[in-house]
């Protein structure tokens, strides 16, 4: 077991946004975390990640209790995370961020500039000009890249599709086998249910705060996710 | 003639406040923290190169060798100890802080020296001067010149071409994110109110050996500084120089037409920038 959350409550001040979520993550395995927008799914990345303090013990890894460290210290765990919205630095060139990724990298490990432009061809061309004014889909490959300079074990995705057109998207999940072919387990957050479930070993969905739902894709039908995605009976 | 040395004076004044307001310029660049204790910051440089020199017998300048690692070691102590405590959304914390600092070294100082004035003896390039042309120019203040575009280029090789200036970028833009790259901002922060308090110990140098000073003298120089760094564009370091350079040929134009007028003529020329342009002369694209 890589990482598991064990009755993980977290919210901010006084909202509540998660309520008992139970999930696991294997060495290797992609995980996908759908639900829709409120669900509480990016509340868990951000704790996961450590930018949301939590008690120690609601989340391990490795059988470590890591909920009450600092994101520094996570990703020296190995734990690197593609934040929603990519948040790239904008004083810093394509390059720059790409090595700001790579700062504090543990070990070594296969990626590299070179393997990420391998990668993400279009972001050599790119690497001289300011992060911040590429296209929405280059700018989520170098949020991808910069999360990947650390050599991850574990990389969390949140929403790396979110306002993107749909061959923008093919394009960055087309990097996913490639990025699991490193050995990293891989976490994505999508609201894109089909997406997600092409691309996961298992899948779990949250609503309101709470796992309604979990399994592999070919466990699970239609009707058992729509309800559990959108509550009621379907 | 005349004029032109006055100018030639001037400039060479303003290197003296860009000296000044670099170490305020590169803090506030890195955390928006703005120290209201940068001047006494300098006037206590300046009595430990005193006390260096005088006690130790050293030249001033390997004093300020000495004197720059503690200087260092002092403001990455008061960043961890103090200032990182008091930096968040809130900007009122860090100014009361720094504020109560200020009135706090000015106050050691004077039970520690008097209020008595004090200068740094300088004895082998006090009076020196070399001919510029048709000029002549007193030799420290073309070192004191050299020195602020000395530091200037440093402190941008740091920022612009190495990891640890890429930290200070990517913190400054956005410390959360930074976090999930593994850089902690408040050892980021402390090491940048190090360098700062360096630059400050070349600062305490010139202003040590140029004239006197006694431990009330912070507050005006803190002043200077951030004239300089207003009209150069907050976060550019060349535009601090320049800052400095207007304000240092503003004094000796208008000394030089009045004597009472040459503080007068540095903050009229002040006022006149941020009239035509507000964000200064050279601001960042964003803010």
């Amino acid at each position: 077991m890589l990482l598991e959350t064990r009755s993980l409550d977290a919210g901010y001040g006084r909202f509540r946004a998660l309520f008992g979520v139970d999930i696991r993550v294997d060495a290797g395995e992609c995980v996908a975390i759908i639900g829709a927008n409120g669900a509480g799914k990016s509340t868990l990345m951000r704790s996961i990640a450590g930018v949301l303090p939590n008690a120690p013990d609601m989340i391990r890894h490795k059988g470590d209790p890591i909920g009450a460290l600092s994101s520094a210290a996570i990703l020296q765990r190995g734990i690197a995370m593609v934040p929603e919205g990519r948040k790239l630095f904008p004083s810093l060139s394509v390059e720059e961020n790409l090595l700001i990724g790579g700062q504090k990298r543990r070990g070594s490990g296969q990626w590299s500039l070179d393997s990420i432009y391998a990668l993400f061809p279009i972001l050599r061309e790119k690497r001289a000009v300011p992060g911040t004014a590429l296209s929405g889909g280059q700018q989520q490959m170098v949020a991808i890249g910069r999360a990947l300079m650390s050599n991850p074990e574990l990389l969390l995705c949140d929403e790396i599709s979110l306002g993107l057109a749909p061959v923008v998207i093919r394009d960055i999940y087309a990097a996913l086998p490639r990025i699991r072919e490193s050995g990293a387990a891989v976490i994505v957050v999508e609201q894109d249910i089909t997406q997600a479930l092409r691309v996961a070993d298992r899948v779990y969905c949250l609503m309101e705060g709470r796992v309604t739902l979990s399994g592999t894709p070919a466990e699970l039908t239609r009707e058992a996710i729509h309800s559990a995605y959108f509550g009621g009976h379907a | 003639m005349i004029w032109l040395d006055t100018i030639v004076q001037g400039i060479l004044l303003g290197g003296l406040y860009a000296l000044f307001a670099t170490g305020l310029s590169l803090v506030f660049g890195i955390m928006r923290l703005v120290n209201l204790a940068h001047g006494d910051m300098i006037v206590l440089a300046a009595y430990l190169i005193l006390v260096l020199v005088t006690g130790l017998g050293l030249s001033p300048w390997l004093a300020v060798l000495i004197a720059a690692p503690l200087m260092f070691v002092l403001g990455w102590l008061l960043q961890r100890v103090v200032l990182n405590r008091v930096l968040g959304p809130d900007i009122l914390p860090p100014l009361l802080v720094t504020f109560g600092l200020s009135i706090a070294i000015q106050n050691a100082l004077l039970e520690g020296f008097s209020a008595d004035s004090r200068r740094i003896p300088n004895p082998d390039l006090e009076g020196a001067s070399v001919a510029l042309g048709p000029v002549t120019v007193g030799v420290m203040p073309v070192l004191t010149f050299a020195s602020a575009v000395l530091v200037i280029v440093i402190l941008n090789r740091v920022i612009y071409g190495t990891p640890l200036g890429r930290s200070f970028r990517a913190t400054s833009d956005d410390p959360v994110t930074a976090g999930l790259m593994g850089i902690e901002p408040m050892k980021v922060f402390a090491v940048a109110t190090g360098l700062a308090m360096m630059v400050v110990t070349v600062a305490a140098l010139y202003l040590g050996t140029r004239a006197n000073f006694d431990p009330a003298i912070g507050p005006a120089r803190l002043i200077y500084a951030f004239q300089a760094v207003i009209i150069g564009g907050l976060g550019s370091l060349w535009g601090t120089l320049a800052g400095g350079v207007i304000i240092g040929v503003a004094q000796t134009l208008g000394a030089a037409v009045n004597p009472e007028w040459q503080i007068l003529a540095g903050h009229l020329a002040f006022l006149l920038v941020l009239l035509v342009r507000p964000r200064g002369l050279f601001p960042r694209a964003r803010d």
